[in-house]
């Protein structure tokens, strides 16, 4: 399943939960905010959230900034 | 002594507000911190994978200073709406100061965009303190639209200007109730000062800081221009004159 993460290509399947595993080896990374199709994903949802063919996800954080 | 700031029923320690852009690096954070004593400390999301974030949330934490994430480099309504959703989720906070540019060159706020977005914020349940254009046609509008502040611009964002138009920020001051709070263009002390005798509640600085030879020394330089700046305010200036007043007696002098 092909998906679109932070505007690149990426093969995954499974949970918002499960994506998070697979780029920070943490399910439940904190300081972290997830939009998929630009609709907010709860943390609680994470691990119950499945990502489908063509989804287009968004993972952000706090970074310095005026 | 000055009184403490409130926005939206929340009580401030301080009326300065520190922007942690442009830092050459993070491990100064704490000790600017603890020269400026910020009321609100403001950082902006980005995607993970493009800049490291590097302890930054944990470095404020421990700093134990209230977080104030903004839309930075949000081009329209729907971004800045989503950034600052997303903000709310990864924070826990539901403030928010809210920017929405209208181009990458002048960086400067693009009305009618941040007025729908001020708009929608408001109605999700955000408090929203909108970086705008020194307008105090605008800043009521904003005000209108339930934002709990204003924060006009002294002068282009990163420009070290200083207040360009000192009136501009008087009429701001003057039209609205929500607090004013000068975001953008203080280069140094006498900036942050000149904002506050002006009647803004508080000030917004961050390359002034960040990006000074000694960012801890100026950030103490504003923190202190800030409480001077409020204070001369309730003390009240005396009126400006275009001649002499001696304010020592005339009579018996030797002559």
């Amino acid at each position: 399943m092909k998906i679109t993460v932070n505007s690149e290509p990426m093969e995954v399947s499974g949970t918002v939960a499960d994506l998070l595993e697979a780029r920070t080896g943490d399910r439940r990374p904190s300081g972290i905010a997830v939009a998929v199709d630009e609709e907010i994903v709860p943390r609680d949802d994470w691990a119950r959230w499945p990502l489908q063919d063509g989804h287009v996800v968004e993972i952000v954080t706090a970074v310095q900034g005026g | 002594m000055s009184s403490m700031l409130k926005i939206a029923g929340r009580e401030l320690c301080s009326r300065l507000f520190l922007g942690t852009g442009g830092l050459p690096n993070l491990a100064l954070l704490p000790g600017v911190i603890d020269a400026a004593e910020p009321g609100l400390v403001t950082v902006s999301m980005r995607r993970t994978s493009s800049v490291a974030s590097g302890g930054l949330l944990e470095t404020l934490r421990e700093a134990k200073v209230p977080i104030l994430p903004n839309t930075a480099g949000c081009l329209s309504a729907r971004e800045a709406v989503l950034t600052a959703e997303l903000a709310r989720e990864a924070l826990e906070t539901d403030w928010v100061k809210l920017e929405v540019i209208g181009d990458e060159t002048s960086l400067m706020p693009d009305a009618v965009e941040l007025v729908e977005a001020a708009e929608q914020l408001v109605r999700k349940g955000f408090t929203v303190l909108p970086y705008a254009t020194d307008d105090p046609v605008l800043a009521r509008r904003l005000e209108d639209a339930g934002c709990a502040a204003v924060m006009p611009l002294g002068s282009p964002i990163g420009s070290g200007l200083g207040l360009l138009n000192p009136y501009a920020i008087e009429a701001v001051v003057a039209a609205v109730s929500v607090p004013v709070v000068l975001d953008a263009g203080v280069g140094t002390a006498s900036d942050a000062a000149l904002a506050m005798e002006l009647g803004c509640s508080a000030v917004l600085a961050a390359t002034a800081v960040t990006r000074a030879d000694d960012p801890v020394g100026m950030a103490r330089a504003l923190r202190l221009a800030v409480e001077a700046g409020h204070t001369a305010r309730g003390a009240g200036r005396i009126p400006r004159q275009a001649v002499a007043r001696a304010s020592s007696p005339m009579a018996g002098r030797i002559a």
